[in-house]
């Protein structure tokens, strides 16, 4: 009997395989039908491989591939704050919190509206650098009051039921965070105030010849960093860090030695929103406009950056957005083009989520690997 | 319960296939649209198409006045009893983000049925404003309302190439006329030679422009004004936006330039390094993008950005030609085609009143200009329907009687009506608008009024 049972389900996994596996075989193929197409049209373009994959194919300038993935490294940093907090929610309480892209949303329209005053008042123009400091401040603290008080009424009600309900209801509260916006200051997209010409001017990096970025882009990178700094030294060197480790590996246990476990998943959201909030305003730098989605399409491409980089991993998330980024940047040039599809540009997003697969199939642990929590390995 | 891996996977292949269709499906309408080579139909009479009407007996007056008024009775007739109102129904995208072109529209219906007045003693009431959405679905919904109420004879939209797709068939189908006062796409009537478009529907009419002409305008303009020999086009996968691109590149390439990109963005794209990258590696030296905002603004800010398109002249068509994008600084230097706008001193016959006198009531009613071109079309396409309806109906003792099939057979002898937007005559496939396309130059964000007066380039199909 047990045997009669079992058969099904034995075949239907090994199809299963063998469907992940074709699809394995079939990516491999594509990536290297593409790299080698674009090799060969990087040696010249008429070449015979070249002509066969794409005739009328261009070569790609050295001057462009730096500007891909310079934009693609932009996106990807922005990407892995969010990430962040994703993977810190999920380290700690294990079910994705999706209206995190909300979160980033909100930071997004905090700044105009600050920005948009200051520069009413004279201001943003005149006192850039504390204009743009102030605005700063704003926005990091609406976002990460958004996340507490999102904790605070919608997930904590909801802790310790299925993980499935605070998944769900974050699809809500999302949804709300949208509306809301809506509601507020209507669905036409609203502009950040223009910036000083020496943030659009372009400089070179590291002395190197050629190497010419916006100050924008610069400002973008070195935020950033210091933040991604900051956050690894108080999650790895400081006791309220430990306490957020301790809970992510066993809430039970943290409890017994003493920990507040509540406190605890408040300050993980709360750092969590300030990420959010930082790579907000940088957005709002960058692309100097806001409507009420600005924040779906960045938090899925984060959530996919969180799994890409390893979930609950914090280094894991924004090196995750940085492949994401400059993947879904280089990738439908260098690996598409020169294949002669057409329009390869909309494919962006499918070459984003492509990558994602990937990963999860050669790699189901993501890039860096998982940090769960003991429940979760066993 | 850990993550399923397997779950997740699949549930990733799916989303990229969907994301392959979703962008694969409109290069698909590009061709559909495109292509005008094989027609959908190619008959001179497209009243032939006219389906049968549903109740043509049963509400035929016995005793009606030969002679004296238009139509054969064979769509059916509406009867308005005394006391009360002709109905028509505005159709315009009124709110989301193309509420900017939809909003002037149906405001201009209103003023034109204020203006115009009662026909044969009846008050007209065009109702609640309907939503086209700016979509098929918005189209097809509003379209079921409309069709549902046997009183309404007649419909002012859609606002949207698409939304009028799915509600023109519909429209056509009961027997009602739609007069659309901004698509532009050409398959919704036809290439201007003789075939019709894969969209055309009877009873389907328009004061707008065919867009087979801005394309075309466009690419003389850059061709020859110009002396650009080299340009490269963006859409964003919108049957409107594909259209306009495929028909400037069609038409550039036809004066002998050279195309050296054709490629789309989505409408939800921000950073557009990458598609530029793409265009910018033949370093073409215009680009054509006829999109809308927020995208074209994203287009407009990064593109100089880019290395290869520092100096390329950036080109755009009437979705970018409104205020809050000609607002914008970096929207400085660029080219505009669109309706010509330049109404001057033109008088609408049925009405009496020129452009100034429309905008000043505009003005006074709303508070601000009109955000988008369309609103004299919408004015013009009201009237004549109102028009239309007064010449299709006669007084059944204290009723008033129209006939269906008479405002059908109005709109085909339209020809010479003075309207807002000048001379109006309509041709067998409803196109009724005049095909004369300007081309501005904005020079300054701070004055966007003598920026859209400074017409450079006109064009006008022979």
């Amino acid at each position: 009997m047990t045997t009669a049972t079992r058969a099904p389900t034995a075949t239907q996994r090994t199809n299963v395989d063998r469907f992940l596996t074709l699809i394995r075989i079939a990516l491999i193929t594509f990536v290297t039908v593409g790299l080698l197409a674009f090799i060969a049209q990087q040696i010249s373009p008429t070449n015979p491989f070249a002509e066969w994959a794409n005739p009328g194919a261009d070569r790609l300038t050295g001057s462009a591939f730096r500007e891909l993935v310079i934009s693609g490294l932009n996106i990807g940093v922005m990407y892995g704050l969010i990430a962040l907090g994703y993977s810190m929610v999920y380290g700690v309480l294990g079910f994705i919190n999706f209206a995190h892209g909300e979160v980033f949303m909100w930071s997004v329209m905090s700044g105009w509206i600050t920005s948009e005053k200051l520069f009413e008042a004279g201001l943003w123009e005149d006192f850039f650098i504390p204009a743009l400091l102030f605005t700063v401040l704003v926005s990091v603290t609406v976002s990460t009051t958004l996340a507490v008080v999102m904790e605070r009424v919608a997930y904590r009600p909801l802790r310790g039921s299925p993980r499935l309900i605070p998944l769900i209801t974050s699809i809500g509260v999302s949804f709300f965070l949208q509306n809301v916006a809506i509601g507020l200051f209507g669905p036409a997209a609203k502009r950040y105030p223009q910036l000083p010409e020496w943030m659009s001017k372009r400089y070179e990096v590291f002395g190197i010849p050629g190497l010419e970025v916006e100050g924008t882009k610069i400002l973008i990178f070195v935020v950033s960093t210091i933040s991604m700094v900051g956050l690894w030294y108080y999650v790895e060197r400081t006791k309220t860090g430990k306490a957020m480790r301790a809970v992510a590996e066993d809430k039970e246990i943290a409890a017994l030695m003493g920990i507040d476990v509540d406190k605890t998943i408040v300050r993980t959201f709360a750092v969590g929103g300030a990420m959010a909030g930082v790579a907000g305003i940088l957005w709002g730098l960058l692309f100097r406009s806001v409507v009420a989605t600005t924040g779906f399409l960045p938090g899925i491409k984060a959530f996919t950056a969180a799994v890409l980089g390893g979930v609950g991993n914090l280094g894991g998330a924004m090196a995750g957005g940085i492949t994401l980024g400059v993947g879904e940047s280089v990738g439908p040039l260098v690996l598409l083009e020169p294949l002669g599809i057409p329009g390869v540009s909309q494919l962006k997003d499918a070459v984003a989520f492509v990558l994602l697969i990937a990963v999860l199939l050669f790699k189901p642990s993501g890039l860096f690997g998982e940090r769960l929590s003991a429940e979760d390995r066993a | 319960m850990k993550l399923s891996k397997k779950i997740l996977v699949l549930l990733g292949i799916l989303l990229s296939f969907a994301m392959i269709a979703a962008a694969c499906g409109s290069d698909d309408d590009s061709d559909e649209t495109a292509t005008t080579d094989e027609p959908a139909e190619t008959t001179d009479e497209p009243a032939a198409e006219e389906p049968a009407a549903e109740e043509p007996a049963a509400e035929e007056p016995a005793a009606a006045p030969a002679g004296d008024y238009l139509g054969d009775g064979s769509l059916g007739v509406v009867t308005v009893a005394s006391g009360e109102a002709v109905q028509i129904r505005s159709l315009e995208a009124i709110t989301g983000d193309v509420a900017f072109l939809g909003l002037p529209n149906e405001r201009a219906t209103s003023f034109a049925v204020a203006d115009y007045g009662q026909i044969k003693g009846f008050d007209v009431s065009v109702g609640t404003g309907l939503d086209d959405l700016c979509s098929a679905e918005g189209g097809q919904a509003a379209a079921q309302t409309i069709v549902a109420d046997e009183q309404v004879v007649g419909v002012i939209g859609t606002s949207c190439s698409g939304a009028a797709t799915a509600a023109a068939p519909l429209i056509s189908e009961s027997g009602g006329v739609l007069i659309s006062p901004s698509n532009t796409s050409p398959a919704l009537t036809s290439d201007l030679a003789g075939t019709a478009g894969e969209n055309y529907n009877v009873g389907y009419y328009r004061t707008a422009h065919n867009d087979l002409f801005q394309g075309a305008a466009m690419a003389n303009f850059v061709f020859t004004d110009l002396g650009l020999t080299t340009a490269a086009a963006i859409h964003d996968g919108d049957p409107y936006t594909q259209g306009l691109a495929q028909s400037f590149a069609d038409a550039f390439t036809e004066l002998g330039g050279e195309v050296t990109g054709f490629t789309g963005v989505g409408k939800e794209d921000t950073d557009m390094v990458p598609v530029l990258t793409e265009v910018a590696a033949a370093t073409p030296e215009a680009l054509f993008f006829p999109i809308f905002q927020p995208a074209g603004d994203f287009i407009a800010a990064q593109a100089p950005t880019v290395p290869g398109l520092e100096a390329t002249v950036l080109l755009a068509a009437d979705g970018l030609l409104v205020d809050g994008f000609l607002e914008l600084p970096e929207s400085e230097g660029m080219y505009f085609s669109g309706p010509d706008t330049r109404f001057g001193e033109n008088v609408n016959e049925a009405t009496g009143k020129n452009a100034s006198d429309i905008l000043t009531a505009y003005e006074a009613e709303y508070g601000e200009a009109p955000s988008a071109p369309f609103w004299g079309h919408s004015y013009d396409a009201t009237t004549l329907l109102l028009e239309a309806i007064d010449a299709a109906s006669y007084l059944d003792g204290d009723n008033l009687v129209i006939d269906r099939a008479g405002i059908r057979e109005y709109f085909s002898t339209v020809a010479g009506f003075s309207g807002i937007i000048g001379s109006i005559s309509c041709d067998d496939f409803g196109d009724c608008g005049s095909q004369k396309i300007t081309v501005i130059e904005h020079l300054s964000s701070a004055d966007i009024e003598a920026s859209k007066a400074n017409v450079v380039f006109e064009f006008a199909p022979a």
